[in-house]
């Protein structure tokens, strides 16, 4: 009976042995790295809105606070987005007529509200929590970085899990004094471990990583 | 060949199971759209009339600012220093970008084209009950809209009350001053 198979299969089967691996891995590099990169994360990428919104403008410009806008930051999950009355405030009496902010006076006039992108978006089976950070000392440019020099808002960090988990399995390193929260220009300082220890043991912080806790 | 085919058929597969209805639950969550409700609003508005539990406000001191219909003179609860930091920093959130920290009116909006309010430290702002802040605050007052709907009943009289400290900051004598402080200012006053 002749051989069904030349005897260069040999060699063959052998090196397909050693291809199938290698390209299992470059796609799975490849998904890793696809997942994790710009394109999909869409970290540092300025979201259009109508009308566009500018926080430089409004916070270093202005000084006006986080929590003059996000005002349900402190005490709820969610931090807010201001109602159009919020924004009349003062634009029923400053660029009164200018056209970029028509959809801003349609929707007071018309009572249908402003329709903003979101730029973070936590997957639906994620909970979050904005209060409970803030109250412990997590300040906003920590994860949503110096957003008072955003002129259009960008995502700063991925909100993966594996970002989450750095801060929740070590928190010393970027937990920072009550009064320091809402100050967008705070960085770590050099004895950022001891002082984020201490203010751990003060606000009560232990290193939470759970299933449960982001996953309820 | 083999491999090939096998990885395709792996990536093919992977692809069709990648859909996002785990990340994009038909829940509603906070000022999420609705495609459900005619206007799209996800955060129903409240019906007129409806009294969340424990929002009834029949304190009227509390949530008007008034006694008998008359601004009060008096404030609903007892202030202390806590109460005074507390009505700083939610002053300097909310009354700030208008009226600036130390109150005369000249805030960052104003500078921007806002209508300039006036002084805190005018005779006829000191003359005025606390109630009568609380009215503003509550109701908005000539070009300011109200933040009854920002700031919490509570916290608009913590603000009052700092708006009292304002006035007696900048409408203050030496003799004010405790006798220990004085001192201090005295020496740097003669230097």
């Amino acid at each position: 009976m002749a051989q069904i198979f030349h005897k260069s299969f040999n060699s063959i089967s052998k090196a397909s042995i050693v291809a199938g691996g290698l390209v299992a891995a470059t796609l799975l590099t490849l998904v890793a790295t696809a997942n994790t990169s710009a394109w999909i994360t869409a970290v540092g990428e300025a979201r259009e809105q109508t009308p566009p919104f500018s926080h430089k403008h409004h916070v270093a410009g202005l000084g006006i606070d986080c929590r003059y806008c996000h005002t349900t930051v402190e005490e709820a999950g969610f931090a807010g987005i201001p109602a159009t009355k919020t924004c009349m405030t003062c634009h029923s009496q400053v660029w009164t007529d200018a056209p970029i902010l028509e959809p801003v006076r349609e929707s007071f006039r018309t009572d249908k509200p402003l329709e903003w992108l979101r730029v973070h978006d936590l997957p639906d089976f994620v909970y979050f929590d904005h209060s409970i950070h803030v109250a412990k000392g997590v300040g906003c440019s920590t994860c949503h970085g110096q957003v008072d020099q955003m002129p259009l808002m960008w995502k700063e960090n991925t909100l993966n899990m594996a970002w989450c988990l750095s801060c929740h399995r070590d928190p010393a390193q970027f937990v920072r004094p009550k009064d320091k929260v809402f100050d967008m220009t705070w960085t770590p300082p050099a004895n950022q471990r001891e002082q984020g220890e201490a203010l751990m043991q003060e606000y009560h912080i232990t290193s939470k990583t759970n299933c449960g806790v982001c996953h309820r | 060949m083999r491999a090939l085919f096998l990885t395709v058929f792996a990536c093919a597969f992977a692809a069709a199971g990648c859909r996002q209805d785990m990340h994009d639950q038909p829940k509603l969550r906070g000022m999420r759209g609705s495609a459900f409700f005619a206007d799209g609003r996800g955060v129903r508005p409240i019906v007129p009339g409806t009294v969340a539990r424990g929002h009834l406000n029949e304190d009227e001191l509390l949530h008007t600012g008034k006694v008998d219909g008359k601004l009060a003179d008096v404030f609903p609860f007892e202030i202390t220093r806590s109460d005074l930091e507390r009505g700083k920093e939610r002053y300097e959130i909310y009354c700030t970008p208008c009226h600036d920290r130390t109150g005369t009116g000249n805030g960052m909006i104003v500078q921007r084209g806002m209508k300039r309010p006036p002084s805190y430290h005018i005779q006829r702002l000191r003359d005025q009950p606390p109630g009568y802040f609380f009215d503003v605050m509550t109701n908005g007052f000539g070009a300011m809209y109200d933040y009854s709907d920002r700031i919490k009943p509570e916290d608009r009289w913590r603000i009052a009350a700092y708006i009292r400290v304002l006035q007696l900051s900048q409408n203050g004598t030496l003799a004010d001053v405790p006798p220990a402080e004085r001192t201090v200012l005295e020496k740097e006053q003669a230097q």
